[in-house]
């Protein structure tokens, strides 16, 4: 008896909301089953364009954490004139507009500019070098304060065994090492998420330089939204998965080594 | 006797703006010295300063190997012998080198790895390479821990990583271990355990110089007790007479349970 009522009471608002905007939603939904069976038709297109994504964002995510985390260390542990000014650049860079990154390296590697000649500007290795130059600050900044974290935690142990720093900055890596993996895996997010410096420096070339985001830009302009959204969502999945990954690493790692 | 392990030269340390040590002079020549006192009496700070880990704001600091204040045989590098010693059981010139020291500190410091690999890193930071896996086993073995050698260092309990700890110092086959509260945050069976290791590391030939709050522990493995007081050494008296009949008033209130 008293849950007889409820079904039909949480219809009729259902239905009536519906009414009112199914106009609207028909497109996106319509576009999101379009956008679904793209995703699993395993289209050439689609698929080159999500492997030169990976391909790029993972290269610069891996430079960048080489550079990134070396950085760091070396910040944390550190002694030397202007250490706080480069902490101050280092946490103001991890908000560097994307765009302004691109403009940078488009300039160095215009025609005109300083590396010219070397040719790279519209191929992914621009690419590459745009997203190293934006994921970078961040890796440096965020293991510089995990570093440091650790660094507090062993200085007077390692002082003690005498441990000299260079040495000491390693065995910091070392026993960071999953906390900094996350941090890497943070960049690699970020690296395939951003759109602007990789658009101006790839100039989202069909098949050569068009990544997902830049796909997701033009075809949304072009008016072609399932193709976007085929690949939002695919984005949106691959993020995902990787944030996953990125605490289930933290979260075995605490359970093995604490 | 004549010659003392440590030698401080009116030291002084000023920490946030207040004076943690104030123009401490004392010669340090027991096995067994235990620096007492209520909390906030600088022993901590005296500890580091005596390790090198502060920088005095005044004063010197003086170490000498303790084959020359000590009689030969009573020497650690003539019990433990190990390869990495300089100087052996040998004589050498009290200018000539420093000995080695080695800390425990109230927290252990552990490693992100095995047990046994937390010894290994300090040997090897002590320039040891030969033979360190099975030295370091050995000494877990000494500290009752061989069986948790592979396991990693920062799961283990307080207790088993203050051991940990210990065994790392005593790897490195140190003349004096500073010892920096080490039962502070223990159970009492650990806390028996972390005694029962003291006790042989200083029968081992290594000279122990001791923070603690358990007078119990002091009473029984002190040969000498310094008592601090307000930056200061109230007192410098062998163990047996400074549990019996203090000598200084900060002594006398100590021990009735007035000064905490």
């Amino acid at each position: 008896m008293g849950a007889e009522p409820l079904p039909l009471r949480y219809a009729a608002p259902t239905s009536g909301r519906s009414a009112g905007t199914l106009h609207c939603m028909q497109p996106f939904l319509s576009s999101l089953a379009d956008a679904f069976m793209l995703a699993l038709s395993f289209d050439a297109g689609l698929y080159s364009i999500i492997a030169l994504t990976l391909k790029v964002s993972v290269t610069a995510a891996l430079l960048a954490a080489l550079a990134g985390t070396a950085l760091g260390a070396w910040v944390a542990v550190g002694r030397f004139p202007g250490r706080s000014l480069l902490i101050v650049l280092f946490n103001a860079a991890m908000g560097l507009p994307p765009v302004v990154a691109g403009l940078a390296v488009y300039l160095l590697l215009s025609r005109a500019g300083p590396f010219g000649s070397l040719g790279l500007l519209f191929t992914p290795q621009a690419m590459v070098i745009a997203q190293v130059l934006l994921i970078t600050p961040i890796v440096a900044a965020l293991s510089r304060q995990i570093i440091e974290d650790a660094w507090r935690e062993y200085e007077e142990q390692l002082t003690s065994l005498g441990v000299a720093r260079t040495r000491a900055a390693l065995t910091l890596l070392w026993d960071t090492r999953f906390s900094l993996a996350t941090v890497a895996l943070a960049g690699l997010g970020r690296a395939m998420a951003e759109v602007g410096a990789v658009m101006i420096v790839g100039g989202n070339i069909d098949g050569v330089t068009r990544v997902m985001t830049t796909a997701i830009a033009l075809e949304t302009t072009k008016g072609d939204l399932p193709l976007a959204l085929a690949l939002g969502v695919i984005l949106l999945t691959l993020v995902l998965l990787l944030n996953l990954a990125a605490h289930l690493v933290r979260e075995w790692s605490i359970k093995r080594y604490g | 006797m004549t010659n003392a392990l440590l030698t401080l030269d009116r030291v002084s340390f000023d920490g946030r703006g207040h004076r943690v040590l104030d123009a401490i002079s004392l010669r340090l020549s027991a096995r067994r010295t235990f620096i007492l006192g209520p909390n906030g009496a600088g022993k901590s700070v005296l500890l580091r300063v005596m390790h090198g880990l502060l920088e005095p704001s005044a004063g010197k600091v003086r170490w000498e190997r303790v084959s020359d204040a000590l009689p030969p045989g009573m020497a650690a590098g003539a019990v433990d012998g190990g390869t990495a010693h300089p100087a052996g059981g040998k004589a050498v010139p009290s200018t000539s080198a420093r000995p080695r020291l080695a800390m425990v500190f109230q927290r252990p410091v552990m490693l992100r790895r095995s047990a046994l690999d937390n010894v290994i890193y300090g040997m090897r930071a002590n320039g040891s390479s030969a033979g360190v896996a099975a030295r370091a086993q050995e000494k877990l073995a000494r500290v009752g821990l061989a069986h948790l050698a592979a396991r990693p260092a920062r799961v283990l309990s307080g207790g088993e990583q203050q051991r940990v700890a210990l065994a790392r110092a005593w790897a490195l086959q140190p003349d004096v271990l500073l010892l920096d509260e080490p039962t502070a945050n223990l159970d009492p069976h650990a806390i028996r355990q972390v005694e029962a290791i003291i006790g042989e590391i200083a029968a081992s030939g290594t000279a122990i110089v001791m923070t603690t709050h358990h007078r119990g522990l002091a009473k029984r493995l002190a040969d000498e007790v310094i008592f601090l007081h307000q930056g200061r050494v109230a007192e410098q008296t062998p163990a047996g007479q400074f549990f019996d009949q203090p000598q200084s008033q900060p002594g006398r209130d100590y021990l009735r349970g007035d000064l905490e």
